[in-house]
């Protein structure tokens, strides 16, 4: 292909296609969403008197200019720090992104041991799987409440972290964790039945030991799965995030959506939906692009 | 005393009538610095036996010895070169090796287990892909590794299931002429599977036909008196290799190479014996006489 027409190509499947289904849906949004008309009419008193009126329809909905215009001072300043609930929109997600990070390692350090004794042992895998089935498809919404009793009483303090983790912190850290789990106990527990025979044939000729064998032979013979479950899990950990603020109300994407939906600020709760799709693709493109690092080999 | 013997060896999957009998009635007896060949039909059970002698199976019946004493499990005593090459693909070339070494020569200092992996590496002439990935590599390259890899571990027998088998026919004859002449240098014990007569002819001092399965066994020990180094091109014309190819394709091929099929069937005879006529008469409601048990026949195929 030449170069001339191999850069007319790029323009168009990576710039113009992409541009023209983003047109599509900005018109789709501004078809459905609603205007503010003013008319001026003479109430029953006689006086000249403005009307402020929404029309449209779906007419609460803002525009996509209302939306940005509503919007602005949250991108603009994304560090600022008004209040405990008005935060520009990179200190929320860098809040959430937090508890989420800690969510996670539980996922990842407790799942992953998990899935090696189910795929090792058959009698292990008996005796959990049934629990896992019916554990694994419980709504994150119902996990937090159950958190929130387990952890009332608890006082978690890190030393050197300052204040003392919260119950409804302690709460939606146990939620993300519990939630995304089990992408990667089930990806790690399928990767460690697809090891080959032959390299177990290796390990039995050469006499490894239990723990050779599980370094040298099972875990890199397992990584390419186990990071997929990683990736899985960590998009999970993202969606379960935002219900988990919503419902305790901790400052952050989710904390800051429901905020604005009871403030009737409809346009800050289109700016979140965007914040919260940005970062859950930045975060799996940087999970696909590890895994591929580690399918390579 | 032979180097490694199967005395009786009874060898097959599954139980009960779903029972597939892959080996019977082996015995093979394998002497110190010999190269033997097993020579049979594919799926006639050649990997099985390679396992069997490697300890990764265990036989129904029937006794594995390594120097007179029972052998237990798989272990670095018994080298074996699958034919799958069977090497980890996240470790390079040198890593692959040093994996083996480490295990079986944990006494040694560092430097002479790395020294030692630089020896075999050269062995079966490597070093320039030293730090490559298997994946790197062209599938003679993998075997080649996988052969410097049962060798570094100093095994009192090298054992080959199918080693050339994935390869082209030029490559093929190289890597031949390569074990060849490394088993010359070290005169190992080592045995050879293959499906190639003409392979074990060149490369073996003794051939075993194994007969084509279910229950498959090992046919007559042909020797192959050919002098070495045997040179591929010239080795047709000799009386004594004409010979042994002759005696291994007819036992092969002939009738002795089929195992006995044999058809056994349940009888399916009237559920009641016949009234006994002489002795007294039995009482009307007393249970009617049913057969005690089942007859079966069994009736040999030829």
């Amino acid at each position: 292909m030449k170069p001339l027409q191999r850069l007319q190509r790029f323009f168009l499947e990576s710039l113009f296609l992409p541009a023209v289904g983003l047109l599509l849906c900005l018109l789709l949004w501004q078809v459905l969403s609603g205007k503010t008309v003013k008319t001026t009419v003479r109430d029953d008193f006689g006086d000249l008197v403005t009307v402020t009126k929404r029309v449209g329809l779906s007419k609460d909905l803002p525009s996509p200019a209302e939306t940005w215009a509503a919007s602005k001072t949250y991108v603009l300043q994304p560090w600022a720090k008004r209040g405990e609930l008005d935060q520009g929109i990179l200190a929320f997600t860098w809040l959430s992104l937090k508890l989420v990070a800690q969510g996670y390692a539980i996922a990842l350090i407790l799942g992953t041991p998990i899935g090696f004794c189910l795929g090792l042992s058959k009698s292990f895998a008996k005796t959990f799987d049934p629990i896992i089935q019916i554990l694994r498809p419980v709504s994150p919404l119902a996990w937090l409440p159950l958190g929130m009793v387990l952890f009332l009483s608890v006082k978690i303090h890190v030393p050197g972290a300052g204040a003392p983790y919260t119950a409804s912190e302690l709460a939606a850290i146990f939620t993300i964790a519990v939630c995304s789990m089990w992408p990667t106990v089930l990806n790690t527990a399928v990767g460690v039945r697809a090891i080959p025979q032959d390299y177990l044939n290796v390990a039995k000729v050469l006499k490894l030991s239990r723990t050779k064998t599980l370094l040298k032979v099972l875990v890199p013979a397992t990584l390419p799965y186990m990071f997929t479950g990683f990736r899985l899990s960590l998009g999970i950990a993202w969606l379960v995030i935002v219900a988990a603020e919503m419902l305790t109300g901790r400052p952050g994407v989710g904390g800051f959506l429901w905020q604005q939906y009871n403030a009737l600020n409809y346009a800050h709760i289109i700016l979140c939906i965007l914040t919260i799709g940005f970062v859950g693709y930045a975060l799996d493109r940087l999970m696909s692009l590890v895994e591929s690092r580690f399918k390579s080999v | 005393m032979p180097l490694l013997s199967l005395k009786d060896v009874r060898i097959g999957f599954g139980s009960g009538p779903g029972r597939h009998e892959v080996l019977r009635d082996i015995h093979l007896e394998i002497q110190e610095g010999e190269f033997v060949a097993i020579v049979g039909y594919s799926g006639s059970g050649k990997s099985t036996l390679l396992n069997l002698l490697a300890g990764l199976l265990q036989p129904d019946a029937g006794s594995l010895q390594l120097r007179g004493l029972p052998a237990p499990g798989p272990g670095p005593d018994r080298g074996v070169v699958f034919q799958n090459y069977s090497l980890l693909p996240w470790l390079t070339v040198t890593e692959n090796i040093a994996l083996a070494v480490d295990q079986v020569f944990p006494e040694w200092q560092p430097g002479q287990r790395a020294a030692h992996v630089r020896r075999y590496i050269e062995m079966v002439r490597l070093t320039p892909a030293a730090q490559k990935r298997p994946s790197e590599l062209s599938g003679g390259m993998r075997q080649r590794v996988s052969l410097a890899r049962a060798l570094a571990c100093e095994p009192a027998i090298l054992l080959m299931d199918e080693p050339f088998g994935a390869l082209d026919a030029l490559t093929r004859a190289n890597l031949q002429d390569e074990v060849v002449r490394i088993w010359l240098e070290n005169r190992r014990t080592a045995l050879l599977i293959t499906n190639d007569v003409d392979e074990a002819l060149l490369m073996a001092d003794r051939i075993l036909p194994l007969s084509a399965g279910p229950g498959a066994t090992l046919g007559p020990s042909v020797s192959v008196p050919l002098s070495r180094p045997r040179d591929r091109r010239s080795l047709h014309h000799e009386a004594s290799y004409k010979h042994a190819r002759r005696t291994v394709l007819d036992y092969l091929l002939g009738p002795g190479s089929h195992a006995k099929l044999a058809v056994s069937r349940k009888l399916v005879l009237p559920d009641l014996l016949p009234e006994d006529l002489d002795g007294p008469r039995p009482s009307l409601f007393a249970p009617p006489k049913r057969r005690a048990h089942s007859a079966t026949e069994t009736v040999e195929l030829h």
